[in-house]
């Protein structure tokens, strides 16, 4: 499942800015709700994560030691210690736990590169954190919010429908 | 510590399989040339190997002990099967020579009776150690997967207890129910056809870019790295061990033991030791990775030793 | 039967309880247990949580501490005994002797596993560990046929636990150290096989090759789903011949065995999978759970969609079967 062109096409031309502010919204609600996130990451908790959705032109960019997130156009490829590359679905699903520590790596759809060990590390911490994306996000505001909650329901239907199957 | 005198050889059983008579010939040749004091002998690797010894083995004992060796009797690594059972407490019953432990049943059976554990017991701490040694263990061939920190720890809080580490040979790295051996050449381990026999040094296994990395023995897998403590063999005297064992490999055994003794004996030094064993073995690199706490294929030069030891 | 289940997470544990565990098994944050993989695993407090949790709905939880201690560090796993015992695990999981004889010593009362990682395959074993240290259960290795546990089961003096579901381990446990001779890091003495730190995944043309340290332990062609490097499962060179020369990458299933395996004298059969994530684990628990209950005819199509969760999607008997040797 792509991101649905009328979610992708018009993020292709509204300013970083704009994006950020609402990533960075959204990731201090998540925060908020799960204050111990990041306590599990252990050592790997100082380094930089990169997530490069596929189908999106844009970099999301973690560095929970601060904790921040900041978005990069991908063109700009700033440096990290693990970068993990896929559609923004499975990226996502990845946030919430809904696929599986090793379907990570038994899966081609998703290209990990780096640190493999901080890679698991912020895995097993998401997988084991309860995130809700549709709860979570719930109470989000911000230009995007109704259509990331939107999104994250759409994920859910389609992950519990056994989608996670073909790359499990 | 149990024994006070010098540091000795061991013979490890010879953990392939090979032919009766290159078996029979290749011990009456270790009595009358090797020195070293204890043999270690029979089958530790497949049950359904035992008959290509059997029949030579109390000719092979009475020339050992002639020669004075040490005669210790191995047993299975592998116990599953309702007559491998039997075949271990008939051993334990019936022996009259000191056993060598290598799985929970012999050690089990042992109990009250001086024996000896092989490296194929778990032992990674001095209370395991310690345990064991009360129960009747008066010498403990360690895991060779276990750091010299951790040997030094282990010897010096078991006193009465005479330790040993795999010195020579490639290091036993895991068993299994299933045979990889056979299964390489187009069998199933029931009718198995005692392919590991064409392979009596083991069957080298490489990686896809043809780097050398374990060899098959039967359903045993082993490294394609020989390890050598030949360098180390003074530091591990002074840490409390007092046998070295050397793991028979298809080379003149006879020439190893003669430069382990050699070095260990101050009659020739370390260094011209590791390219003199070069020599005697080509058919595998040498390694003593585990010894310094890095992965067991690993070589750590002389030179860089103090270095690491000192990390540890 | 008890269905024994695998949570490497609070998340995962809550999961397993609600999805009709009879046991939940689990370990600290640490060398202390097999799966000592990066945020992994429980905290004190997190271990706390879980057991009163789990007693609320009338689970139990069972502590793995079945690695083998440290020479001169013994205390970590003295300690983490000593939490275990405290915070009330029904269970404690132990393969180092010495550990065993330190519970066995220091809380008689606590009731002690066999961990599979202890190797005792054979009566003349399991009685050791049960005359020895008190054992009230054994968790059986992966090396034997139903009818060989069926023969021990008539000889010893104390429960059997079998793995039914989950990762395949090739080489008999606690008895490996094929990941150490690679990387360093081995299941015994770090809780880790084939570990993340040292694995590298390589384009080369179309291919994904995948390594180990510095060996290549597959090589995926574009079309093929790529595998983690589990060294016993990657592909090798023997002779002029390339392929698995272990196992392929398939996971264990004996659950249409179920029958034949209470009849051999089971009294648990246990899930493996800590290091999976929780959707993983409430899906395999809950189908088990279902099948477990169900009767033999109804079994089968419950047990189909599992297969598709498992690794490289294909299943395999093991040594349960006398073929598979």
């Amino acid at each position: 499942m792509e991101v649905p062109r009328p979610l992708a096409a018009p993020l292709a031309v509204v300013p970083i800015p704009l994006i950020e502010g609402a990533v960075k919204l959204m990731f201090k609600s998540l925060l908020k709700r799960h204050p111990t996130l990041f306590e599990r990451l252990g050592e790997h908790k100082p380094k930089r994560y990169a997530f490069r959705p596929t189908d999106l032109a844009l970099v999301f960019l973690v560095e929970p030691a601060r904790p921040a997130i900041s978005v990069l156009r991908r063109a700009a490829d700033p440096s990290t210690d693990a970068a993990v590359e896929g559609p923004l679905f499975l990226l996502l699903a990845l946030l919430e736990g809904r696929c599986d520590a090793d379907a990570l790596f038994f899966s081609r759809a998703l290209t990990v590169t780096g640190d493999m060990e901080a890679m698991l590390a912020l895995r097993n911490a998401l997988d084991g954190s309860d995130i809700d994306l549709p709860r979570d996000l719930g109470a989000a505001t911000g230009p995007f919010a109704p259509l990331i909650s939107r999104t994250a329901a759409a994920i859910r239907r389609r992950a519990l429908a056994g989608e996670t199957v073909a790359w499990n | 510590m149990v024994n006070s005198g010098p540091p000795t050889l061991s013979l490890g059983p010879v953990l392939y399989l090979w032919e009766g008579d290159k078996w029979r010939d290749f011990y009456y040749r270790i009595a009358d040339e090797a020195p070293v004091h204890h043999v270690i002998i029979g089958e530790t690797v497949c049950s359904k190997r035992l008959h290509f010894t059997e029949p030579h083995l109390p000719a092979v004992i009475e020339r050992l002990e002639a020669a004075g060796k040490h005669v210790v009797l191995s047993t299975l690594a592998l116990v599953t099967l309702e007559r491998e059972s039997q075949y271990v407490r008939s051993l334990v019953a019936d022996s009259h020579f000191p056993i060598e432990a290598n799985d929970l049943s012999a050690l089990a059976l042992l109990e009250g009776r001086p024996h000896s554990i092989g490296p194929l017991i778990n032992i990674y701490n001095a209370a395991t150690a310690r345990l064991l040694a009360r129960r009747g263990a008066s010498s403990i061939c360690l895991p060779p997967e276990l750091p010299a920190s951790s040997i030094a720890e282990i010897a010096a809080g078991t006193p009465d207890t005479a330790f040993e580490v795999h010195a020579f040979g490639r290091m036993p790295l895991a068993i299994s129910a299933r045979c990889a051996h056979a299964r390489a050449k187009g069998h199933i381990k029931d009718n198995c056809q005692f392919v590991c026999a064409e392979d009596p040094d083991g069957l080298p296994v490489k990686t896809l870019d043809r780097q050398s990395f374990l060899a098959l023995n039967g359903v045993q897998t082993v490294s394609f790295t020989c390890q050598s403590l030949l360098t180390e063999l003074l530091d591990l005297v002074s840490m409390g061990v007092s046998r070295f064992r050397l793991s028979p490999q298809d080379c003149d055994m006879v020439a190893v033991a003669s430069l382990y003794d050699d070095v260990l004996h101050g009659r020739t030094d370390a260094e011209g030791g590791i390219a003199r064993l070069r020599q005697l073995y080509p058919a595998a690199p040498l390694s003593n990775g585990f010894h310094h706490g890095q992965e067991g294929a690993a070589w750590v030069a002389r030179a860089r030793n103090i270095g690491h030891r000192g990390a540890e | 039967m008890e269905l024994i289940c695998p949570a490497g997470t609070p998340a995962a544990f809550r999961e397993a309880v609600d999805a009709g565990a009879d046991a939940v098994y689990c370990g600290f944050r640490d060398e202390t247990n097999a799966r000592n993989f990066p945020g992994l695993n429980f905290s004190r407090e997190e271990l706390q949580d879980a057991i009163s949790y789990a007693r609320r709905k009338g689970t139990q939880t069972f502590v793995a501490l079945n690695t083998f201690m440290r020479a001169g560090h013994e205390s970590l796993w003295y300690e983490a005994a000593a939490d275990a015992v405290r915070l009330g695990a029904d269970a404690l999981i132990l393969a180092d002797f010495g550990l065993m004889a330190h519970v066995a010593e220091t809380y008689p009362e606590q009731r002690l596993h066999v961990s599979v990682q202890a190797s005792a395959s054979n009566p003349d074993a399991v009685n050791f560990l049960v005359e020895a240290f008190g054992a009230k259960r054994v968790v059986l290795p992966r090396t034997l046929t139903i009818s060989d546990i069926g023969r021990l089961a008539r000889q010893i003096r104390c429960e059997i636990e079998v793995f039914v579901f989950g990762g395949l381990c090739v080489m008999a446990e606690g008895r490996c150290s094929l990941s150490s001779y690679a990387t360093g890091k081995s299941p015994n003495m770090n809780g880790v096989c084939s570990p993340a730190s040292h694995v590298r995944y390589r384009q080369d043309g179309g291919d994904l090759v995948s390594e180990l340290g510095s060996y290549t332990i597959n090589r995926f062609p574009r079309e093929e789903a790529a595998g983690y490097p589990t060294l016993c499962k990657g592909r090798f060179d023997i002779a002029d011949a390339s392929g698995y020369a272990f196992e392929d990458p398939v996971s264990l299933d004996v659950m249409d065995q179920i029958d034949a395996l209470r009849e051999a004298g089971v009294s648990a059969l246990k899930i493996e999978g800590r290091q999976r994530g929780k959707a993983y684990v409430a899906e395999v628990v809950s189908t088990l759970r279902k099948a477990l209950d169900a009767k033999p005819e109804h079994r089968r199509p419950l047990l189909a969609r599992l297969r598709l969760l498992s690794e490289g999607q294909r299943t395999t008997s093991g040594a349960y079967e006398k073929r598979w040797r």
